[in-house]
């Protein structure tokens, strides 16, 4: 650990990084086609190539297939590269490296289902797998979005998904685990496919739906009210293709029909998640232990740590996982490795010094315009001399020319040095997408003494070479009106100055739960005070009432000795029974207020952490706090850890699953239920073998690893009985044989009658609620709350433990119900993200903001409405109450210059002055 | 810079330039990757827009929103040329419009409504936020409440004989639209005025003499030469 040599085997692009602007000649010119490897060999590419749309960086290299490499002829790509980038002499290079801390971020591979028979696939041309499909669905695919059959490129109007395909079974070939990720990404497929084609007939043949993440359950309800949309629970095999048509027949059975087969244009496979290829050969190299599954070994109470100290795992090499999960643990490996090398931190970095700014505000605008060939992706199609002679006939342009390659370094230079040359005040270039090369050419203003915020970029590549190609004339019409645009653009430009705010060091963390803590103890292993803030008198929170778990960590034992570190830690303070009573500020800078058992207390933080936990729904249904035989499950739990012989010598033990939640109220799944019911039966098993236990579920969730737990129950004679929800349990108090028992009743589906179960104890899944106090936390820091009274992260996938308010994260089962493992990732995420904030000494704010303009604003809030992230505030003036806006809140969305009726609020950088000048730009004709 | 950006001003300032057409683009409705969904106020705003031009007399085929994604190059070519061809068919803006506008009308029409946004704005403020489900698109502004709206078009006019040119209007006018000064009778420039009634709240009640004139004329301002302020003495009140 702290020390490990890595001897790395880079193979070559034979595209020289530096020089290849990603203009994509090459890739025209080149005569191999060979099948794409991302569109997974369904089109074709070049043996040069960029490996897909959003590759980075983005920009080409050679494979195996090229004709040079080959047979050493060819070399077309080497005379038609403007940017001499190739290089087909290019060795593969061995590095040595020396790291202190390596992740392990290798993904997962999917499984393979023509290693069997049984679905047809690649014996039958319209059966393909999800990931086929997921290609077709794409705008960037083989079939530029459009949905085709292989067999005779028809759109496919009735189609099938099998779900589970290699999951969930214990066949040799197979996985024993659940994927965890395809219930939802097939309904996603379902969606987009009706997107693509109201009509389609779509139908998903699926075993339980694991709607178990955030917002799942909401989102199979959308995939499964769409029309002409069924899902079907069946087993399903692929019968027959026919000879023909090449459609497929699938034979599946239902309860009310038998079995049945029907004919399908195209089936997909939802094939399931797999470790990486080589995990052997992995876990050699790395010196780590691996699951039986072949997926890396972690503890319960650290899932990022493998078995050796330094190596971390983040993504699904830790297991099947969806994107957020996948996220979080990035973050999460990202903060371990900072606690191991934290006393090194920064210093690597350099500090990049520029010229000083000069004012050229007072100045009539002297705008320079540079035209870009790239390469030939806009000189062969827009007449760039012309474009250039153009550009000089614009009111305020004094200088223009035009470059091969603008982004290349010797341009970028030559543009600084034209800037002071010529005396210069503003500059367009007009080449490619602001989006990838504004940061780029901003930097070449501010090389030259000029604020960065006077240039502006005319798209002519994307926007006008790229999709007119054919029509060089227009094409050339265009290049000049959008420069004309973008010219009067940069006319109005004014000079803006980025905001540098100081950072607080210090992190505050609400909730002293297990997530709460976790996090804590990260940044404070990495030098920063932390203020741990805890509603109740004792650490720990929910985990307080949990015992054991699946895979038999004892969870107090660990609570407790977390609990000590906690203490123990000099950085970490720590305020119990604590109430906090005004949060204000903004990232880098808050202020929070707060009583607690210190007294009242006022803290300075730079980031904020919301770990405030759950709470659990107290049942009305179900004879629940009228009969004391009906217990929940924490309570269940609780008993059976203290040894009550009333339960753990019940002679009938009926578990009820979804009590509270996937129903109006609360229209989402508890997620851990399903596992928590099924450690809770097989304790009982433990204890008891001859014991009964019944678990009455909707559709069982023991998505990825906990499926094994599933299995093993069954193997121990726990008894599963589905149940619909129109159609719930009964639980009646009654006598069995003199025996005083509760009476559950319930359609068995399987057997097709009504049972009856007498019980000496019932036990429910109460759902797992959002607090109370959730509202007034939301309103105290400023996040939201999601539909469902959960904390609604930034972005769902990609920025989970996020708050759109900038210097606030969430972890924990407080921005949604999960397990002890993954509460622990999201944990380690949010401690992450808050460094990533913390280790700087500053935060720069965009000086693209929104300005108050206050003669005008006559103070009726229409901009404070608009605006999602608080950033405006009323103040009263003596002319009557007038908008502030703060620039470190404000994220430039301009939504409320829309609604301004005086136009008073303005956003910097895109004023009305600024557009209206582009839209009277576009109508002059040239 | 959001969608929701696209002011009303915009698409009458294209319109109003001669452009045939206009079109906005945004990203798939409910998938924005901030919180703050602003492509259902661009929404609400091309709507409110589409039923102001029919207002007017245009038509409001000529303005067209839809939301994409950056990765869907596809459906952005099939949907501009199939908004091109559309505005093909229309003709040039007042040629297609049914009653063949003459240009001098037509920019006097959109003259007329471009000086109303900001009173539009005030009165439709919360309409303009809201998040709308695809179903309720069609209704969501009715002819008879952009009609009511146009109709009930108030202006503000200050009455000399009240007016105690106490500056207060004048200097909460966020237009700079009041004309006067100390001992100078204020007078509203009717062209300047965005018709926001601030001075309408802010006149103190005792003097109550801006009035809000609703459908009416609005009666000449009084001559310049009249303005001085004839302050009547404390005894002749008495």
């Amino acid at each position: 650990m702290g020390d490990f040599s890595v001897t790395l085997n880079r193979k070559p692009r034979y595209v020289i990084e530096d020089r290849c602007t990603g203009c994509t000649t090459c890739v025209e010119y080149c005569p191999v086609e060979y099948p794409d490897q991302f569109n997974q060999e369904i089109s074709e590419n070049k043996a040069v190539h960029i490996f897909f749309a959003q590759a980075i960086p983005l920009i080409a290299y050679i494979d195996e297939s090229c004709l040079y490499l080959k047979e050493k002829k060819c070399r077309i790509c080497e005379n038609v590269c403007k940017a001499d980038a190739i290089d087909l002499g290019q060795k593969a290079q061995k590095m040595e490296i020396k790291v202190a801390a390596i992740v392990l971020a290798t993904g997962y591979d999917t499984y393979d289902p023509s290693l069997k028979n049984e679905y047809g696939y690649g014996r039958m041309t319209n059966v393909v797998t999800s990931m086929d499909f997921e290609r077709l669905l794409c705008a960037t695919g083989p079939y530029e979005g459009e949905i085709l059959r292989a067999s005779d490129r028809k759109h496919p109007h009735k189609i099938a998904w099998i779900q589970c395909v290699g999951s969930r079974r214990v066949t040799p070939g197979d996985n024993s685990y659940c994927s965890a990720v395809c219930c939802s990404y097939t309904q996603k497929q379902v969606i987009l496919t009706k997107d693509h084609d109201a009509d389609a007939k779509l139908t998903v043949f699926h075993n339980d739906i694991r709607s178990y993440g955030k917002d799942f359950e909401r989102y199979y309800q959308r995939a499964e009210e769409l029309s002409d949309v069924r899902f079907i629970r069946s087993y399903t095999t692929v019968a027959r293709e026919d000879p023909e048509t090449k459609n497929v027949f699938v034979r599946y059975a239902t309860a009310n029909d038998g079995v049945k087969e029907e004919e399908f244009d195209m089936v997909v496979l939802s094939v399931g998640l797999n470790p990486p290829a080589d995990y052997q050969g992995l876990a050699d190299k790395f010196g780590i232990e691996l699951t039986e599954h072949g997926f890396c070994l972690a503890s319960t109470t650290n899932p990022i740590g493998t078995t050796r100290p330094g190596v971390y795992v983040c993504g699904a090499f830790q297991g099947p996982m969806d994107i957020p999960e996948s996220v979080f643990t990035a973050s999460g490996a990202g903060t371990q490795c900072g606690e191991l090398l934290d006393y090194r931190r920064g210093g690597l970095t350099r500090e990049r010094v520029y010229p000083a700014e000069k004012d050229v505000s007072q100045e009539k605008p002297r705008i320079g315009v540079f035209v870009c060939h790239c390469g030939s992706n806009i000189g062969r199609v827009v007449d760039v001399p012309n474009t250039v002679d153009y550009a000089l006939s614009l009111p305020n342009v004094v200088y223009a020319q035009e470059q091969l390659f603008s982004c290349a370094t010797n341009s970028a230079k030559e543009i600084t040095d034209t800037i002071k040359e010529k005396g210069l005040n503003r500059v367009v270039v007009a080449a490619c997408s602001p989006r990838t090369l504004e940061p780029l050419f901003r930097d070449t203003l501010r090389e030259a003494g000029l604020n960065q915020y006077y240039y502006d970029m005319a798209n002519i590549r994307e926007h006008c070479s790229w999709c007119h190609s054919k029509e060089k004339e227009e094409s050339t019409r265009k290049a000049q009106d959008i420069i004309r645009m973008s010219v009067a653009r940069a006319g109005h430009l004014k000079p803006l100055q980025e905001m540098d705010l100081p950072v607080n060091k210090a992190a505050l963390v609400v909730g002293g739960g297990l997530a709460g803590m976790t996090s804590a103890l990260s940044m404070a292993n990495q030098g920063h005070e932390v203020h741990l803030v805890e509603k109740e008198n004792d650490l720990g929170g929910m985990a307080r009432r949990l015992h054991y778990t699946l895979d038999g960590l004892d969870v107090q034992e660990y609570l407790d000795r977390l609990v000590r570190q906690v203490y123990r830690h000099p950085a970490i303070h720590v305020y119990t029974n604590a109430e906090i009573v005004e949060a204000t500020g903004y990232v880098g800078n808050f202020v929070t207020k707060l009583t607690s058992d210190r007294g009242p207390s006022e803290i300075k933080h730079g980031a904020t952490i919301v770990a405030v936990g759950v709470d659990v729904y107290k049942p009305t249904e179900y004879l629940y706090g009228q009969d004391e035989r009906v217990l929940t499950h924490l309570e269940l739990e609780e008993r059976i850890s203290s040894g009550d012989e009333a339960v753990t010598g019940a002679q009938t033990l009926v578990m009820i699953q979804c009590v509270g939640c996937r129903n109006t109220d609360r229209n989402y799944c508890s997620r851990v239920c399903c596992s928590e019911s099924i450690k809770n039966a097989l304790k009982l098993k433990e204890i008891n073998p001859e014991m009964d236990v019944y678990i009455l579920f909707r559709d069982i969730r023991t998505y990825g690893m906990l499926e094994d737990y599933y299995r093993e129950a069954s193997a121990e004679d726990v008894k599963f009985i589905r149940y619909e929800p129109e159609n719930p349990p009964q639980v009646e108090a009654t006598e069995e044989e003199g025996r005083p028992v509760l009476q559950v009743s319930l359609m068995d589906y399987v057997l097709g009658m009504e049972l009856a179960i007498g019980a000496d104890i019932v036990t429910l899944a109460a759902a797992v609620i959002p607090r109370e106090d959730n509202k007034d936390i939301s309103q105290l820091f400023k996040v939201s709350l999601g539909p469902d009274d959960f904390f609604k992260e930034a972005h769902v996938k990609l920025r989970p433990v996020d708050f759109a308010t900038d210097g606030v994260y969430l972890c924990g089962t407080a921005h949604y119900p999960k397990h002890i493992p993954e509460a622990i990732n999201q944990a380690y995420g949010a401690a992450g993200r808050a460094l990533t904030l913390l280790s700087n000494d500053i935060v720069t704010v965009s000086g693209s903001v929104c300005e108050v303009d206050e003669a005008r604003c006559m103070g009726c809030e229409a901009c404070g409405r608009a605006c999602s992230y608080g950033a405006i505030e009323f103040r009263k003036t003596k002319q009557g109450k007038k908008a502030v806006v703060n620039p470190v809140l404000c994220k430039g969305d301009g939504l409320c210059n829309a609604k301004c009726p005086t136009g008073a609020i303005y956003l910097k950088h895109f004023t009305d002055e600024e557009l209206l000048s582009q839209i009277d730009a576009m109508s002059a004709t040239a | 810079m959001c969608s929701g950006r696209v002011d009303l001003e915009f698409v009458l300032r294209a319109l109003a330039n001669g452009m045939d057409g206009v079109f906005i683009g945004g990203c798939r409705l409910g998938e924005c990757n901030y919180v703050t969904h602003g492509n259902y106020h661009a929404l609400n705003m091309a709507l409110l827009c589409k039923k102001i031009m029919a207002h007017i007399g245009l038509n409001p085929e000529r303005l067209r929103i839809e939301f994409m994604s950056a990765g869907e190059g596809n459906l952005f070519t099939e949907v501009v040329d199939n908004f091109t061809k559309q505005v093909r068919g229309l003709g040039p803006l007042g040629k297609g419009e049914g009653e063949d506008l003459e240009p001098e009308a037509l920019q006097e029409r959109l003259r007329e409504v471009t000086k109303l946004i900001p009173y539009i704005k005030l009165i439709m403020n919360a309409k303009l936020s809201q998040r709308l489900s695809p179903g309720e698109y069609e209704d969501y502004y009715t002819t008879e409440e952009i009609d009511a709206l146009f109709s009930e078009v108030a202006s503000y006019f200050i009455d000399p004989e009240k007016c105690q040119a106490c500056q207060i209007c004048l200097r909460r006018c966020p237009v700079e639209a009041i004309e006067g000064g100390k001992n100078r009778i204020h007078v509203i420039d009717q062209d300047k005025c965005i018709k926001c009634g601030t001075c309408f709240e802010a006149c103190p009640p005792r003097f109550g003499a801006v009035t809000k004139i609703s459908g009416g004329p609005v009666p000449p301002p009084i001559p310049e030469a009249d303005r001085a302020l004839e302050r009547k003495g404390k005894g002749a009140e008495a």
